[in-house]
């Protein structure tokens, strides 16, 4: 029985030590830009660098937006798959699992050949186009997430009688999804938010295929061109996955503290 | 004219009818209560007034005005359910003043009305706590003044003490009886539960395989089960089986027993077997040889449940079990022992499948 526990500790300390010392690794050369002591100067050169805060500000937007328009979609259709639909639910969830298994770079060749200038739909022709083509590949590399997110929030909430109570009262569509059910899923929305961030801050395949001046080909470019300057990236967007993973965990136990009595 | 009007109400899930040719008036501010086994189809017809199911056939009018067309946030009908369905995101004043605010009401006049039906249920002290905050009566009562809130036409009860403790179930269904009677509002209630349907309604409709078998008062539904179903589903009643000996003069052997209903069986030959009901309050062990209203019996077992004393005798072919009051000086009965059990006729019901 000690052996056993013995054993399990030595494999936990194995493993976390596999992810854990690359880590410390890329912290700790980080901070060595200056010759002989420890500095923050390579921090202070990526953030006082103009294009680390155009591309860390352009995928901030991005993801926002990808975050206000995924829910718009997921959240509705979640909602009526549950609601009216429950007949079709393997097919949705079959499509909103696609992107984990068609590689993000197919995706983007197919957009490209779909949406290019030459296209009915050209909106790789426009500056504009282009971000709400990336915005909306975003929207699909989320989807497996989101989806699961919003669905099993949903799962905890009676949706139909709910549904029905408010009908009875007089509540109309837009109220019932907006004031009765939105509200109830939103650790659901917000964990699928948090991991939608995360995607978005450090996504490169999509934005560097649409030329799109966002934090993933930025993290590239310093990381073939510089030499302490891309450990502190990536310490950095370490740091916002790992904010984002925490904010999920809190999410979730304010939702679990609020459940009702049994 | 009634003020809710089921007319020729049909309605099939696929191939499957669950409810066939339901007729029924209901007058303004009566209480009626639909009571039947699960798969009656008795909250199907709770939810197609409501309008979320639609009738495969027939019509429902209220008020005069045809609910057809009409989609369930048209129908201004007031719902409690089962599960309470309180808003969680809500506090117990949002969720009361939900309907109010859905239908465009001044602040003041949510207020007021929010209070008047915190008031109602007793719960102004309760307004600012949510739902997961509340115990399962104490929601459930939310839940009634959320919905008579906003002055229903109709207010439809779909089980909505099924999920409560007895104690609770008891209080709060007297409570609704109470609050119906005073604001006089016109309810449809949905239960499994004869003793609720029997305590609290004007009419109750007793629902088998998707038919009503019987619409009446409680105490007509009690003591003149219309059907073998209603006897049995509705209290506990002894079903002795006999053959019919002289139908004018309403004789009927059971065993080797004849006795007499004191008046002519309808639509029955000598010689015809016959299912006559009794129920357990209404026999007595007596002194004195069987006769027209005694029978033969030997005891099987008795119980001695606190204040009623219930004895199970074999009476020709059937059990049955019949209850006396208890009384200190009296000796309760022994199995094997041989009795008479003597019984009024008219207490002796004909039934008809």
């Amino acid at each position: 029985m000690k052996a056993q526990r013995l054993g399990a500790w030595i494999a936990i300390a194995v493993g976390a030590s596999y992810f854990i010392i690359p880590l410390l690794g890329t912290l700790e050369f980080s901070l060595r830009m200056r010759r002989g002591a420890y500095s923050f100067d390579a921090y202070q050169s990526v953030f006082s660098d103009i294009q680390f805060r155009e591309t860390f500000g352009y995928s901030i937007i991005m993801a926002l937006l990808t975050i206000v328009f995924g829910m718009l979609l997921v959240v509705p259709t979640a909602y009526w798959v549950r609601l009216r639909l429950p007949q079709v639910r393997p097919v949705v969830e079959f499509v909103t699992l696609l992107p984990l298994v068609i590689p993000a770079i197919v995706i983007v060749f197919g957009y490209l050949r779909l949406y290019n200038s030459s296209s009915i739909l050209p909106l790789t022709g426009s500056t504009s186009g282009t971000n709400a083509l990336l915005m909306f590949s975003y929207m699909t590399l989320s989807l497996p997430y989101m989806y699961r997110a919003v669905d099993t929030a949903m799962r905890a909430i009676d949706v139909r009688t709910l549904t029905e109570a408010a009908e009875s009262l007089g509540a109309k569509w837009p109220t019932i999804l907006f004031r009765c059910i939105f509200p109830n899923v939103m650790s659901g929305v917000l964990s699928g938010a948090f991991i939608t961030f995360a995607i978005v801050m450090g996504e490169f395949t999509m934005a560097a295929l649409l030329n799109r001046p966002a934090f993933g080909p930025y993290l590239q470019l310093v990381g073939a061109n510089k030499a302490y300057e891309p450990s502190a990236l990536a310490v950095i967007a370490f740091a916002i996955t790992w904010l984002s993973m925490g904010l999920i965990q809190l999410v979730s136990r304010f939702q679990q503290s609020a459940s009702p009595k049994a | 004219m009634a003020f809710l009007t089921l007319t020729n109400i049909q309605k099939s899930f696929g191939p499957v009818q669950v409810v066939h040719n339901f007729n029924m008036g209901i007058d303004r501010g009566e209480f009626v209560s639909f009571l039947g086994p699960s798969g009656c189809g008795k909250t199907t017809i709770l939810r197609m007034i409501a309008g979320f199911e639609t009738p495969s056939g027939g019509s429902i009018v209220i008020n005069g005005k045809n609910q057809g067309t009409l989609k369930p946030n048209q129908r201004n009908i007031g719902m409690v359910f089962q599960a309470y369905a309180l808003f969680p995101n809500m506090n117990v004043h949002d969720n009361v003043a939900f309907g109010l605010k859905v239908a465009g009401a001044s602040k003041t006049d949510i207020d007021m009305r929010v209070k008047q039906m915190l008031g109602l249920i007793k719960l102004e002290h309760l307004a600012d706590r949510f739902p997961y905050q509340l115990s399962g009566g104490q929601q459930q009562r939310v839940a009634l003044a959320r919905a008579i809130a906003v002055k229903p036409q109709v207010l439809l009860l779909d089980e909505p003490l099924s999920a409560l403790d007895a104690k609770i179930r008891i209080s709060l269904r007297e409570e609704i009886r109470q609050i119906q009677q005073q604001l006089g509002i016109t309810t449809v209630f949905v239960t499994h539960d004869q003793e609720e349907a029997l305590s609290i309604s004007d009419r109750i409709v007793v629902m088998n395989a998707g038919r009503a078998d019987q619409i009446g008062t409680p105490f007509e539904i009690y003591n003149t089960p219309a059907t073998r179903f209603v006897a049995s589903f509705v209290g506990t009643l002894n079903i002795i089986e006999g053959k019919v000996a002289d139908p004018a003069t309403g004789a009927v052997t059971i065993g080797d027993q004849r006795i007499s209903l004191k008046e002519p069986i309808a639509g029955v030959k000598g010689g015809d077997s016959i299912s006559l009901a009794l129920r357990p309050e209404a026999g007595s062990i007596a002194e004195g040889a069987p006769g027209d209203t005694a029978l033969p019996g030997e005891v099987v077992s008795t119980s001695f449940l606190g204040s009623v004393i219930r004895t199970k005798l074999r009476v020709g072919g059937d059990i049955i079990s019949f209850d006396m009051f208890n009384n200190p000086g009296m000796t309760p009965p022994v199995a094997g022992e041989h009795v008479t059990l003597r019984f009024a006729a008219k207490d002796l019901l004909v039934i008809r499948e």
